[in-house]
């Protein structure tokens, strides 16, 4: 009866060693997706880098970065581990190195927490960037002459076509800005000159907004100047209208994607930390009693 | 005299069957490989399928789809046939099921080869296509009222932002319709009635383009009306002009974008078709003739020869073109032997003997 016992331990545990080893494995893979996840979040920060006025935090990316590697290294290592307390011999060799790669696993997860408190935390810090940047951007819209510029304009009506939005907060932020350069108005020209004279700064305003507004869907063919003025078209109410221009605002179009980025991003973290925690009270109790002995 | 003889020994021939049966899962792969492909070219082509004016060219996926289908499905048999060549018995199994496998993978290989070349002959029958399609859009860019025509709008527009073009073959295109609906032309306005009556069919036409043309790399805000005639707009010079629009026509913009797309399938295609032919089609062949040798010969641990063709080209082609000759032809009473033909040494008599039959008593 003592032997059976054993015997059933024996199977037991070697079954119970087989299930870790690919458990861990498998967090080797989550590892790797959270460093191409990290990868891929950058390269998303960077190419919208100009409507956020180039000064966005890299800090959530970079931290994926490090610690999908961090979670690559740290789970081979456990799987390693786990593949040796079935040798009794290979694993007194490594029992004095169970210690500090438990210490290791819990400061590892810890950082994971952080990590998903960040994820849900530095939305805020994106949404204020991008308030500041497409202001700045609408108001660089014309300078495509100035050194640093010169791109903003092909930036903006590329994001407008893109998220299908105009303006910041809606179409209306194209009114209060002169979005047509100096170089391209005929100052000899009386209504023109009205024009610029009736504003108090000198600016160049219309009721008008860039051709990237528009609506493709929309049955007629796109109304972009004198929008408040129901009399300059045919059959128009600008009131009613709401197919013509895109309605929603840039910020909370590009905001949502990028929330809805790190939404998810928090949420395989999360599973992360659950599957990393099973793993390590899977790991704590098994080298108590090692397989064969 | 035989094609391509080769002998082989029995480790030899079961060495064959295992490289064969690893060979044949390979091809299951690219079979899957060829049936991904034909579908990626399908979904391609069915988005953009309200600018062509027919869906002929949908040969081309269908053709690709059936034959990957089938190549898994071939290929899959075969895996198992190689697997039990290796030992004689089992061989017998399958003996009567490897002519007609062999001569199914020749046919199926023939298919693939012309799926290749079919990507490659496509393409005069596409530019016509899209040249009558885009036409018409453009036509019935306005009709956003008519039943079955509400979304040409938003197709075009659409088209012309996502591969930066305008217009059939320039932007010119677009001075030769009426893309604004008669709903949003204010008939009572003395220019617009003008502008109608001045043009032969009523329409009414202008040096305009819609705003998808408009080019988003331009310096400047698009300039979408009076376009032929740059004294209009201050300082409109000819840098500005080259930028202000998309520059290439849409039918060269989806041709450029089809064709490249057939071109890599086509190559993809005719590399599997190479792996199939030369290793697979020819391996299976070298052990169908070595295996049905081993039993000829009758001893299973022998060498025996495997080749290609058992005689040379043209005797083999005589050879089937004469079985095909011959199977429609009936029954010819001069060529069975087991007929027996009444002769003239049939005539005589034979006499019988008597037998004795001893009785016991």
């Amino acid at each position: 009866m003592p032997f059976m016992s054993l015997k059933f331990n024996l199977q037991k545990r070697v079954k119970l060693a087989q299930g870790l080893w690919m458990l861990y494995w498998l967090a080797v893979i989550v590892g790797i997706i959270i460093f191409s996840l990290g990868i891929f979040f950058k390269i998303e920060l960077r190419k919208r880098s100009e409507i956020m006025d180039n000064n966005e935090s890299h800090l959530v990316p970079n931290l994926l970065i490090l610690l999908g590697m961090l979670s690559c290294g740290l789970n081979a290592f456990g799987g390693k581990l786990c593949h040796e307390s079935l040798d009794p011999q290979k694993f007194s060799k490594m029992k004095p190195m169970l210690k500090p790669y438990m210490l290791l696993s819990c400061g590892f997860n810890a950082l994971l927490l952080l990590l998903v408190l960040l994820c849900f935390l530095m939305q805020f810090a994106v949404y204020l960037t991008l308030a500041e940047g497409l202001k700045n951007a609408i108001r660089f819209y014309k300078d495509t002459d100035t050194p640093g510029r010169c791109f903003m304009k092909r930036t903006l009506d590329m994001t407008q076509i893109e998220f299908r939005c105009c303006g910041n907060n809606n179409f209306r932020d194209w009114f209060e800005v002169q979005w047509i350069s100096n170089r391209y108005l005929d100052m000899s020209n009386d209504v023109v000159k009205d024009r610029v004279l009736s504003n108090v700064e000198g600016k160049y305003l219309m009721d008008s907004v860039p051709f990237s507004c528009c609506n493709p869907g929309s049955p007629r063919p796109c109304i972009q100047h004198h929008l408040t003025n129901n009399s300059a078209h045919y059959d128009y109410d600008h009131r009613i209208e709401e197919l013509n221009i895109w309605n929603r605002g840039c910020h909370q179009a590009v905001f949502s994607y990028y929330s809805s980025i790190m939404n998810s991003i928090g949420a395989l973290l999360i599973c992360t930390i659950i599957l990393e925690v099973r793993l390590h009270t899977g790991l704590h109790h098994r080298p108590l009693q090692p397989v064969g002995m | 005299m035989a094609v391509g003889k080769i002998t082989f020994t029995k480790t030899e021939r079961e060495k064959l069957a295992e490289v064969l049966w690893l060979l044949n899962w390979i091809s299951v792969v690219t079979g899957a490989i060829l049936f991904g492909l034909g579908l990626f070219l399908k979904i391609e082509i069915q988005k953009w399928q309200e600018v062509m004016s027919e869906q002929g060219i949908l040969y081309v996926p269908h053709m690709l789809i059936t034959t990957g289908l089938a190549a898994c499905g071939i290929n899959y048999l075969g895996s198992k046939i190689c697997l039990d060549c290796a030992d004689t018995n089992k061989f017998l199994r399958w003996k009567l099921v490897m002519m007609p496998y062999i001569v199914c993978t020749f046919f199926f290989t023939a298919c693939v080869l012309a799926g290749a070349l079919m990507c490659y002959s496509v393409r005069s029958q596409l530019e016509e296509s899209l040249y009558l399609g885009l036409r018409n859009t453009m036509r019935f860019y306005k009709d956003t009222d008519t039943p079955g025509r509400c979304y040409l709008k938003k197709t075009l527009d659409l088209l012309q932002i996502q591969f930066q073009c305008c217009g059939n073959a320039d932007y010119r295109d677009w001075f030769q319709i009426q893309w604004v609906s008669n709903r949003y032309l204010d008939m009572t306005d003395s220019a617009v009635v003008d502008r109608v009556r001045s043009n032969v069919d009523g329409k009414y036409l202008m040096d305009s383009v819609p705003f998808s043309c408009c080019s988003t790399l331009s310096s400047r805000p698009c300039i979408q009306h009076n376009l032929s005639n740059p004294a209009a707009h201050a300082h409109y010079d000819e840098q500005s002009q080259q930028l202000n629009l998309w520059r290439r026509g849409c039918q060269q913009a989806l041709l450029d974008h089809y064709t490249g797309i057939m071109q890599s399938i086509g190559l993809t295609v005719l590399l599997i078709w190479l792996f199939e032919v030369l290793l697979v089609l020819t391996g299976v062949r070298y052990l169908q003739t070595a295996m049905e040798n081993v039993i000829r010969l009758g001893d299973p641990e022998s060498e025996s020869e495997g080749w290609i063709l058992e005689n040379s080209l043209a005797e083999t082609a005589c050879y089937n073109f004469n079985i095909i000759k011959n199977l429609g032809k009936c029954y010819q009473v001069d060529d069975d032997p087991n007929i027996n033909v009444p002769t003239a040494a049939a005539d005589r008599e034979v006499p019988s003997h008597q037998v004795r039959v001893n009785v016991a008593s």
